[in-house]
C-alpha cells in the first residue's frame, strides 16, 4: 500500500522568540492545508464519477421499475421485470451472448497463448513482423473492422466466398444464415482480440523464471512436459484474467452484431444482449425495459466473473 | 551431441515459422483488403475475381465519402475530441491516483474500494440512464461536452497512476514540502514531471480509447455536424445503396493513422494493455 506521508510537516524558517507565535499559528494552517490536500486532488475525479457512474447505478435501478412508455413515466414495479421473463426476442438475444461466450472465448484464448508461447520462443525468427500482424488489429477501431469484415464475408462476391470456392468448398450466405451470422462475428472478435489477450498473455510469459525450463530441461522434461507442468500453471492468473475481461466484454457486444449483420441480422440471427438493449432504448425509447436488460447483463457478468474465479481456484487447491 | 541440438534447433524455427506465417498472412489480409478496396469502385470491388492490387478510384471514393457523410468534419471532430479527452482524462486520473498513492486521509479505503468495484461493472449498465441524464435532462445533445466528458470516468487509469506514483521515492517529495512548496506545485512541477513514461502509455490508450468510441458518441453526437469518425462511418452502412469503396476509404482512415503510432510507439500500447494485469 501507499506510503502514508506524515501529516503536516512543520518548517518554520524564521527563529527567535517573537517570531514563534506567528510560525505556530502558520504551521497550524499549514497542517489543515495538507490535510485537505487529498481531497481537493480527488474531487475532480470522483466529480465526474459520482455524476456519470454512481447515479446512473441508482438510476437505472430506479428505471427499470418505471413504466416509460407512458407520458409522464409512472411508477410499476413489475412490467419491465416481468416482460424480460416472457419477451421470446430477449432470450433469443441471451442465447445467442451465451453461444458467443462459450464458443469464441475459449477459441480466441487458446490462440492467444498459443501465438504468446510461439512469439516468446528464442527460436522464433523475424519476430517484428509476427508482433505486428497480430498485434495490429488492437489499434482498429471497432466500427471500421465491422464494415471491413462485412465486405469480406459478403454472400456473393466476398472474399471469404471467393476463398472457399478456391479450395473446392461450397459457398455460405454469412451474413443472412442464422448461424453462418454468428460465426460470422466471432470470427471477426477473434481477428480483434486475439493479439489484445496475446500481449497480456505475452508479458505473463516474460515474467516466468527461465531458470525454472533450464531446471525441467536438466531433468529430461519434454517441451509439452514444460508447457503443461510450468508454463501453463504459471500462467493461470493471468489466463483467468483475460477470461473475465472477455466474459464481461462479451456480454455487452453491440458494435460487431450491428454494423456486420445489419442491426442483429435478419431475424435477429445475430442478435445480441447488446443490440437488443440499445433497440429497446434508443430506437424505441422504452428506457425502463432497456434499463431492466441492462442490470441482466451487469447480473450476468458478476455471476459468470464469480463462476470462473471459484472454478479455476478450486482446481488449485 | 551438438550438431542433433543445432538440428533440432533449426527444426523448431522451421516449425514454428510453417505455423506462424500463414496465420500472420490470414491476420493481415483483412487491412490490406481494406487498403485496396479504397481505391477501387465498387463493381469492382464485388466482382467474380477477388481484386487484389489497388486501383485509380481512391479520390472519387473520398469525394463521395465526404459529400455523403461530410467525413471531413467528422475526421476533424474526432481529432479535437480525442484531443481534448486524453488531456482532460490525465489530468483528472493522475491527481486522483496521486492522493491514493501520496496521502493517509480518512474515506481512502472506502473510496479506493469502490473505484477497484466499478471495474467489474459493464459500461452497459450506464448508458441508459448517461443518455437520459445528458441528452433528455441536461439537453446536452451533439455538444463536445456531451460526447467528451461521460467517459472521463476511467477508473483503470486512476489505478494505473496510483501504482506509477507509489513508486516516486518519498524523500524528493518531503524535500519539496520542507522548501515551503504548496502541494499543488509538488504534484504539477515534481510528481508529474517524473512519471512522464506512464503519463505517455496513458495518453495512448486514452487517446485511442476516445477515437475508437463508437456507442456513445452514436447516441450524443446525432447532428451531422457533430458525427465523429466512427459514426459517420456507420451512419452509410444504413444507406439503401451502401457505397463499399467510400466507407474502405473512412476504414482506412480511422485505421492508418492508428497503426503508423503504433509503429512507432509499440512498447507504450503494450505498457498501458498489460497495465492492469501484470503485477
Amino acid at each position: 500500500m501507499g506510503t502514508a506521508t506524515r501529516a503536516g510537516i512543520q518548517a518554520p524558517r524564521t527563529g527567535g522568540a517573537s517570531a514563534s507565535a506567528q510560525s505556530d499559528a502558520r504551521g497550524g494552517w499549514r497542517r489543515r492545508r495538507h490535510a485537505l490536500a487529498p481531497y481537493w486532488f480527488l474531487l475532480p475525479y470522483f466529480l465526474v464519477f459520482a455524476v456519470f457512474w454512481c447515479w446512473p447505478i441508482i438510476d437505472s435501478a430506479l428505471l427499470s421499475l418505471q413504466n416509460t412508455r407512458v407520458n409522464p413515466w409512472a411508477w410499476n414495479l413489475g412490467i419491465n421485470w416481468r416482460r424480460l421473463w416472457v419477451d421470446r426476442a430477449f432470450h433469443a438475444a441471451l442465447g445467442n451472448t451465451l453461444i458467443i461466450m462459450a464458443i469464441q472465448v475459449p477459441v480466441m484464448l487458446t490462440l492467444a497463448t498459443a501465438l504468446a508461447v510461439a512469439l516468446n520462443s528464442p527460436l522464433l525468427k523475424l519476430r517484428p513482423i509476427y508482433r505486428f500482424a497480430f498485434f495490429a488489429p488492437v489499434v482498429v477501431s471497432d466500427a471500421a473492422y465491422s464494415v471491413v469484415f462485412r465486405v469480406l464475408f459478403n454472400g456473393q462476391f466476398g472474399a471469404v466466398n471467393h476463398a472457399f470456392t478456391a479450395l473446392g468448398l461450397p459457398t455460405i450466405d454469412w451474413l443472412q444464415d442464422p448461424n453462418a451470422m454468428l460465426s460470422t462475428v466471432m470470427v471477426a472478435m477473434t481477428w480483434r482480440w486475439t493479439g489484445y489477450n496475446a500481449i497480456i498473455l505475452l508479458a505473463g510469459l516474460q515474467s516466468i523464471p527461465r531458470d525454472l525450463y533450464e531446471a525441467a530441461a536438466i531433468d529430461g522434461a519434454t517441451p509439452a512436459d514444460r508447457f503443461f507442468r510450468i508454463t501453463l500453471p504459471l500462467l493461470k492468473p493471468i489466463l483467468v484474467f483475460c477470461l473475465v475481461l472477455s466474459v464481461i466484454g462479451t456480454t455487452q457486444l453491440f458494435t460487431e452484431p450491428w454494423l456486420i449483420t445489419d442491426r442483429g441480422g435478419p431475424g435477429g440471427g445475430a442478435e445480441t444482449l447488446g443490440t437488443y438493449l440499445y433497440k429497446q432504448g434508443f430506437v424505441s425509447m422504452n428506457f425502463g425495459y432497456a434499463a431492466a436488460i441492462a442490470y441482466t447483463i451487469a447480473g450476468m457478468a458478476a455471476v459468470l466473473a464469480a463462476l470462473n474465479l471459484m472454478l479455476t481456484r478450486g482446481k488449485q487447491a | 551431441m551438438l550438431r542433433t541440438i543445432e538440428s533440432r534447433r533449426r527444426w523448431g524455427t522451421w516449425a514454428l515459422t510453417g505455423g506462424l506465417a500463414p496465420l500472420a498472412l490470414l491476420w493481415l489480409a483483412p487491412l490490406y483488403l481494406m487498403a485496396v478496396f479504397a481505391t477501387l469502385p465498387d463493381y469492382a470491388i464485388f466482382s467474380p475475381d477477388l481484386p487484389l492490387t489497388p486501383g485509380g478510384n481512391l479520390l472519387e471514393n473520398w469525394t463521395f465519402l465526404d459529400d455523403t457523410a461530410n467525413f471531413g468534419r467528422a475526421m476533424l471532430n474526432s481529432i479535437g475530441i480525442a484531443a481534448v479527452s486524453t488531456v482532460l482524462s490525465l489530468l483528472l486520473t493522475s491527481m486522483a491516483g496521486y492522493a491514493f498513492a501520496r496521502f493517509a486521509f480518512v474515506g481512502k479505503q472506502a473510496a479506493f474500494s469502490l473505484l477497484v468495484a466499478s471495474l467489474t461493472v459493464p459500461y452497459a449498465v450506464l448508458i441508459v440512464p448517461q443518455y437520459v441524464l445528458v441528452a433528455r435532462d441536461l439537453d446536452l445533445s451533439s455538444t463536445w461536452i456531451a460526447v467528451i466528458v461521460p467517459p472521463l470516468c476511467y477508473s483503470i487509469g486512476v489505478l494505473f497512476m496510483r501504482q506509477t506514483f507509489l513508486s516516486l521515492p518519498q524523500e524528493l517529495l518531503d524535500a519539496a514540502r520542507i522548501d515551503g512548496a504548496r502541494e499543488g506545485r509538488i504534484f504539477f512541477s515534481i510528481a508529474l514531471p517524473l512519471v512522464r513514461p506512464s503519463l505517455a502509455a496513458l495518453a495512448i490508450i486514452l487517446f485511442l480509447a476516445s477515437w475508437n468510441n463508437y456507442l456513445w458518441p452514436l447516441l450524443v453526437a446525432t447532428q451531422p455536424g457533430a458525427r465523429t469518425a466512427p459514426v459517420a462511418l456507420g451512419s452509410l452502412i444504413g444507406l439503401n445503396v451502401v457505397p463499399w469503396g467510400a466507407l474502405m476509404v473512412g476504414a482506412t482512415l480511422l485505421t492508418l493513422p492508428m497503426i503508423v503510432v503504433f509503429i512507432f510507439l509499440q512498447r507504450y500500447f503494450v505498457a498501458g494493455i498489460t497495465a492492469g494485469a501484470v503485477k
